[in-house]
């Protein structure tokens, strides 16, 4: 599972050099932001001059999701003395969160199980950002391959969100207001207004269920 | 001789406001959400973030690039579909484009 996080972090690291970014700004970003998603998208974003409170506010959309995680973590970390558990929140991230809810589903989530699984995962992310960035620099120019490198990478993340026609329906939306958006709107803003279209059909299209399962509140599967 | 690091004040200050931005998505689920179900209507719209968020970001490189980007983000997908690891389907999808670009274009 910890090795899953190390080809990712090279491929960030390397796309990150592409843009200008050093080892110790690719580690930089990898330690204190530390979110595999909203990273390809920020480097994705890179441009002077740089669009800092926009990177900021896409990093906070993107990574809402943690919201929810947290939100169900929470429930089952209650033994652990409260002055921890904010910083437990820092290394929580979507394997982390998906490892400790499975534990959870059979016992008492321990302070050890979840420092074992989420743990190690935050250095290896930000230690091979750096050593991606250092290829990445002696490789030259990624740039070119970069933007479908990324491309392909989240169309892989994004079957793995797949649930069916209404997932269809959100991307579809997505993809047409951030087309128009693109045409429109100056800037990098076609992200958040694509992405906040989908979110908008997702929530019409959705149907209460008639009978509620015992079905865990949130289901495994980000990436 | 490549550097080790820029020292661009921007760049730390977009870093480090990224930084708190993602921190609060994951503190402020710890703090405000004791204890609370989020269900229903709410969690469809969080559920669909990602998906949604990511397809809005490569709009432009599949869309508006060139057909044969077009094409090449098609069997990426159909990769992705048949749940190939990651990195296998993104060894195609770039495979792909550039014998696209090279005997097709």
């Amino acid at each position: 599972m910890f090795l899953a996080y190390v080809p990712l972090a090279m491929l960030w690291g390397a796309l990150a050099a592409a843009k200008g970014f050093a080892p110790l700004d690719a580690l930089a970003m990898s330690f204190f932001v530390y979110a595999g998603a909203s990273q390809f998208i920020a480097v994705d974003m890179w441009k002077e001059p740089l669009p800092i409170l926009l990177l900021i506010l896409t990093a906070f959309i993107v990574n809402l999701r943690h919201f929810l995680m947290a939100a169900s973590i929470s429930r089952h970390i209650t033994s652990v003395p409260k002055w921890m558990q904010p910083l437990l929140m820092y290394i929580l991230t979507d394997e982390a969160w998906a490892l400790a809810e499975r534990r959870a589903l059979s016992g008492p989530l321990s302070l050890g199980f979840y420092l074992g699984v989420a743990g190690p995962l935050w250095p290896i992310w930000f230690l091979f950002s750096a050593l991606g960035a250092v290829i990445g620099q002696a490789m030259g120019n990624l740039a070119a391959l970069g933007d479908f490198a990324l491309a392909a990478m989240f169309i892989t993340i994004i079957a793995g969100f797949w649930k069916g026609s209404r997932t269809g329906a959100v991307i579809g939306v997505s993809a047409l207001v951030a087309l128009l958006a693109r045409f429109y709107v100056p800037g990098r803003w076609y992200i958040l207004l694509g992405g906040l279209a989908g979110v908008a059909i997702a929530a019409l299209l959705h149907v209460e269920e008639e009978v509620q399962g015992p079905v865990d509140t949130i289901e495994a599967g980000t990436p | 001789m490549s550097q080790l690091f820029t020292f661009h004040w921007q760049w730390m200050l977009a870093i480090l406001g990224m930084g708190v931005a993602t921190y609060a998505t994951r503190l402020s689920g710890l703090l405000l959400m004791r204890g609370v179900v989020v269900k229903g209507r709410a969690k469809a719209a969080l559920d669909a973030l990602p998906p949604s968020v990511l397809m809005a970001v490569i709009t432009p490189t599949i869309l508006m690039t060139g057909w044969a980007e077009t094409v090449a983000g098609v069997i990426t997908a159909i990769a992705a579909i048949l749940r190939l690891p990651l990195l296998a389907t993104m060894v195609i999808g770039m495979g792909s484009l550039w014998l696209l670009k090279t005997f097709a274009g």
